[in-house]
């Protein structure tokens, strides 16, 4: 992408954390120079190219994804609305994952990293929330019908849920519409067999390469 | 008196023998046996054919599964078990808001989940550096414990003096104080009888030969402000954006958290103290970060609990390999470290002649596999980690998970005993 000076400091400042240079230059443009929203929001997905490709070399860790979160979200709020309706037409997206904690367990903070990383990396995420029953889990993926669905789970009682979960999509004639992926601290290949998932993941960088092997998406 | 004094006869000569093993882990000696260590929670309450629930709130049911636990897998150490799962009532009478526990917020038969939120917000860091007190009785306590709403209205304590004294205690006369004070004390005698009936529980299993092996717990300087204040996002953020601030706070915080150990440590006899570890794993932060923030504070609490006596065991939670060489600068001979998901023998590779070991049959083959399964995983530690040196306390990766079966405890003890004494 071809990039004025101005431009390239806000994907710099982005990519390397420094949210006060970012910022400041990202009010400019939108608030001062009335810079077009989209172009601004095309250069932060640039910038969260870089910082996705750090976190994937071990350079960046959680800190700098949530960090990064957080500036995408505050720059969105402010460009998002100055969006014409007419020059909208959503990016193409890779694919659609519905994630969400299985029932019994409250936790979120991986699954929450892994639908940022999806997001940043072109899929388009619906994130069902904690302690999700398995009914509703059925309803939402009725109504969304995901790529990939995406089993999140922290404590030792999330094996039963999630291969509980993975039973009624097979009684609900389910199972083969889409992929599964389960994630969590505790979660291994033995827990993989034992839940019937597809595949399991280490971390958000594995969510996303599943996610795009199963969509077709280049890895 | 400390319940080491209290076993006799025959149980006395079993409850030395256990304890030496530990003992002799710790001070890098070899022991008679590769001691094998009981530690769970709601696993009890699989075991007792009882729910979560009770296991919460019936204090003689608990100490009854738990003490029938103990008596027959024979361990060489063991958790005080009523203190960590009887806590339902005394949380109940304060109000506990960080906890959701079964009967309160989960199921009859769930475990008990924190709840991830900020409790601490950004902008008071400068209130909790210059009054750590001050901002716990006005600020924290209320947010975090029902009992406590009401100490918002309490006076400034530093600054009263000679008649302003006098007059600034009027505040404790004020109805919403009272209502606090009142609140506080009815929570405090439950706790009372809470504690009781953990300390019966210890001395008990000591009578019949059973020592502890986690009686004390503390917290690293990080994970207390990550955990209890910040919450996880608002820490993460913090490291850009209040580096110094928050810096400062895990210096302070490291030096009141280890006098605060090393009293409470000594108040109830125990040596062992067991810090869980949640920040620390490879994936958390980066190895800068890890060594800009995570380790000096928790090197220096570890520094002044060894000093003062005591023996760190902190429990690595997640995978920490990357970690090794580094939490490796620690006197040789004084700690426990325990893994969760870290490869043991890698760890023993790293830190066999320095520190004991413990840990770590995977939750997944202990809740999913079978015994034989089980049996493999504890001669592979025998043969590679135990067997060459490593001073080994055989454990799940973080006790047992709630659902174990029996079975696998069972095989767990059983290929101990074979393999290994």
């Amino acid at each position: 992408m071809e990039m004025n000076a101005q431009e390239e400091a806000l994907v710099k400042h982005l990519a390397d954390m420094e949210e006060d240079e970012a910022l400041e230059i990202a009010k400019r443009m939108l608030l001062e120079e009335g810079a077009d929203p989209l172009r601004v929001l095309e250069l932060c997905r640039t910038a969260m190219d870089v910082v996705g490709k750090r976190f994937e070399e071990g350079e960046y860790f959680l800190p700098e994804l949530v960090l990064a979160g957080e500036m995408l979200d505050t720059i969105g709020a402010i460009a998002k609305p100055l969006i014409k309706q007419e020059e909208g037409g959503a990016a193409k997206k890779l694919g659609k994952v519905l994630i969400g904690t299985v029932h019994g367990d409250l936790h979120d903070i991986g699954k929450n990293i892994v639908t940022f990383m999806l997001d940043i990396n072109g899929f388009e995420v619906k994130d069902i929330g904690v302690d999700v029953p398995v009914a509703t889990f059925i309803d939402e993926i009725k109504a969304y019908e995901p790529d990939v669905v995406g089993l999140s789970g922290f404590l030792t009682l999330a094996f039963d849920s999630m291969k509980e979960t993975i039973a009624a999509f097979d009684a609900a004639g389910m199972r083969n519409d889409f992929k599964i992926m389960i994630g969590g601290g505790q979660i291994d290949e033995t827990v993989r067999a034992y839940t019937g998932a597809d595949a399991f993941g280490v971390n958000a960088v594995e969510a996303v390469a599943l996610c795009k092997s199963w969509t077709g998406a280049a890895a | 008196m400390t319940i080491h004094d209290l076993p006799q006869g025959e149980t006395k000569l079993a409850y030395d023998a256990r304890r030496q093993r530990i003992l002799d882990c710790i001070a890098l000696k070899q022991p008679d046996r590769m001691p094998v260590a009981l530690y769970g929670t709601f696993w009890l309450a699989k075991y007792g054919g009882i729910t979560c629930k009770e296991l919460m709130y019936d204090y003689e049911k608990t100490a009854a599964v738990a003490a029938r636990a103990v008596e027959e897998f024979e361990p060489d150490a063991i958790a005080p078990f009523v203190q960590v799962t009887a806590a339902g009532k005394s949380l109940e009478a304060i109000g506990f808001k960080q906890l959701q526990w079964p009967g309160h917020g989960v199921g009859d038969n769930q475990p008990f989940q924190y709840l991830d939120r900020e409790y601490m917000k950004a902008d008071e860091y400068d209130d909790f550096l210059f009054d750590p007190t001050g901002y716990y009785l006005r600020t924290y306590l209320p947010r975090v414990a029902s009992a406590f709403e009401g100490f918002e209205d309490l006076p400034i304590f530093p600054g009263l003096h000679y008649f302003r004294l006098v007059a600034g205690i009027r505040p404790f006369a004020k109805p919403s104080v009272r209502a606090a004070l009142e609140k506080v004390i009815a929570a405090a005698e439950e706790v009372d009888r809470f504690v009781g009936h953990s300390i019966a529980f210890n001395e008990d299993m000591a009578r019949k030969g059973y020592p502890l092996i986690n009686g004390a717990i503390a917290v690293s300087p990080y994970d207390f402000i990550a955990d209890y204040f910040r919450g996880a996002t608002g820490m993460m953020k913090d490291l850009f954006r209040h580096k110094d601030k928050l810096l400062a706070l895990l210096d302070k915080a490291s030096e009141f958290l280890t006098r605060q150990t090393i009293a409470t440590a000594k108040l109830s006899g125990q040596e062992i103290v067991m810090i869980p570890i949640h920040w620390a794993p490879d994936a958390f932060m980066s190895g800068k970060q890890f060594e800009t923030f995570w380790w000096p504070p928790f090197r220096k609490m570890m520094m002044g609990m060894i000093e003062a006596g005591l023996v760190p065991m902190p429990l690595w939670e997640a995978d920490c390999t990357k970690r090794l060489e580094i939490i490796r600068d620690i006197p040789a001979g004084k700690c426990i470290y325990w893994f969760e998901r870290t490869d043991m023998v890698k760890a023993f590779e790293v830190l066999g002649d320095v520190v004991a070991l413990r840990g770590n049959l995977s939750p997944s083959l202990m809740t999913t596999g079978k015994p034989e399964e089980v049996d493999a995983a504890v001669k592979h530690l025998v043969d590679n980690v135990w067997a060459k040196g490593g001073k080994l306390i055989l454990d799940g990766a973080f006790g047992l998970p709630d659902e174990t079966p029996i079975e696998n405890v069972r095989a767990m003890f059983d290929a101990a005993r074979r393999y290994a004494g």
